[in-house]
């Protein structure tokens, strides 16, 4: 008798593998990458301006003073535009954002800022995605919350919603 | 009918066009670059084939046009010149993407029980050979011994 219930145990891990598949089947995707950088000083990097408006960034621009946002976009990406009028809102928060246009064009770049507002203080320009790896960032946009000692604190990956402003506004005030 | 749905289907494709839009910027000078000295290319190349393309996640960047595999091949290929290893530059990339970048299998935290399960399992196997062989051997010498 007991050794026919031992019969049924390859079943019953065929069934406990198969339901496992299906569910996780029906589970959304997680396509995003996190940076591992999370903790770590910015490394080194000095990228000439993206366009005549506005200096270039390195990380000497983002240590000291206050926590600042670092933000990964480019004018070809079409989420950069919906996060526009959130990185406005927290310029006008009293955030410096610094900017780092991935791939792209000098005209293009001053052409999206005319047409979607301005939040940064400087835009460097990263045409083969240097910096971006460096960084840890896989796509466009995302923003870093680099703290005054210059640490990467936090990392928001996609467009900033505005029901992200509130928890950037936390990382930018734990990072002070 | 038929041409019907394929204007349909060009004028759809025309729609979906600049959603699907990337820059237009000249790709990175080694993205599509092969390294002069066919050593350090088959080096790079071999590196390429195992590092994971962060943008189209199935494939490796040695097999990926996104314009982020060209910049990170870039990255491979500049490091290998720069007198970088294999190993060293997929550290790199590791300490900013984790694992998950690399397609080489890792012993870490996180995946030891895939390396030791395997192995265990064998361990099972060998024992319960071991016993059912062993057995069948003394009754075989047993019956051995009753017929002699």
């Amino acid at each position: 008798m007991r050794n026919r219930l031992f019969l049924w145990v390859p079943l019953a891990l065929f069934a406990f593998f198969a339901g496992l598949a299906a569910f996780m089947l029906t589970q959304p995707k997680d396509e995003f990458v996190e940076s591992t950088m999370i903790g770590q000083p910015l490394p080194d990097f000095a990228l000439k301006p993206a366009f005549g408006g506005l200096p270039g960034a390195a990380k000497a621009d983002l240590v000291g003073g206050q926590p600042r946002l670092l933000n990964v976009w480019a004018s070809w990406c079409l989420p950069c535009i919906a996060e526009a009028p959130q990185l406005e809102e927290l310029r006008q928060k009293g955030v410096e954002i610094v900017g780092i246009a991935i791939r792209d064009r000098p005209e293009d770049v001053a052409d999206f800022l005319a047409r979607y507002g301005n939040p940064y203080s400087r835009v460097g320009s990263d045409p083969i995605s240097e910096v971006q790896l460096a960084i840890g960032s896989s796509g466009v946009p995302e923003t870093f919350v680099i703290d005054s000692k210059g640490i990467i604190r936090y990392q928001h990956i996609g467009d900033i919603r505005e029901s992200d402003v509130p928890k950037l506004m936390a990382e930018l005030e734990k990072a002070r | 009918m038929i041409r019907a749905a394929l204007a349909l289907c060009v004028a759809l494709l025309a729609a979906l066009a600049p959603l699907a839009a990337q820059d237009s910027m000249p790709p990175a000078p080694y993205a599509y670059t092969q390294l002069e000295d066919p050593r350090l290319e088959a080096e790079a190349s071999a590196l390429m084939h195992t590092l994971r393309c962060l943008k189209c996640q199935s494939q490796s960047i040695a097999d990926s046009d996104a314009a982020m595999a060209g910049d990170m091949r870039h990255q491979v290929r500049t490091r290998i010149l720069a007198g970088e290893s294999p190993e060293q530059i997929r550290r790199w990339l590791i300490a900013r993407y984790g694992d998950y970048v690399s397609y080489e299998p890792e012993v870490s935290a996180t995946t030891w029980p895939l390396f030791a399960v395997p192995a265990l399992v064998i361990l099972i196997v060998a024992a319960v050979l071991l016993r059912r062989l062993g057995r069948r051997r003394s009754d075989a010498d047993d019956d051995a011994g009753e017929t002699a």
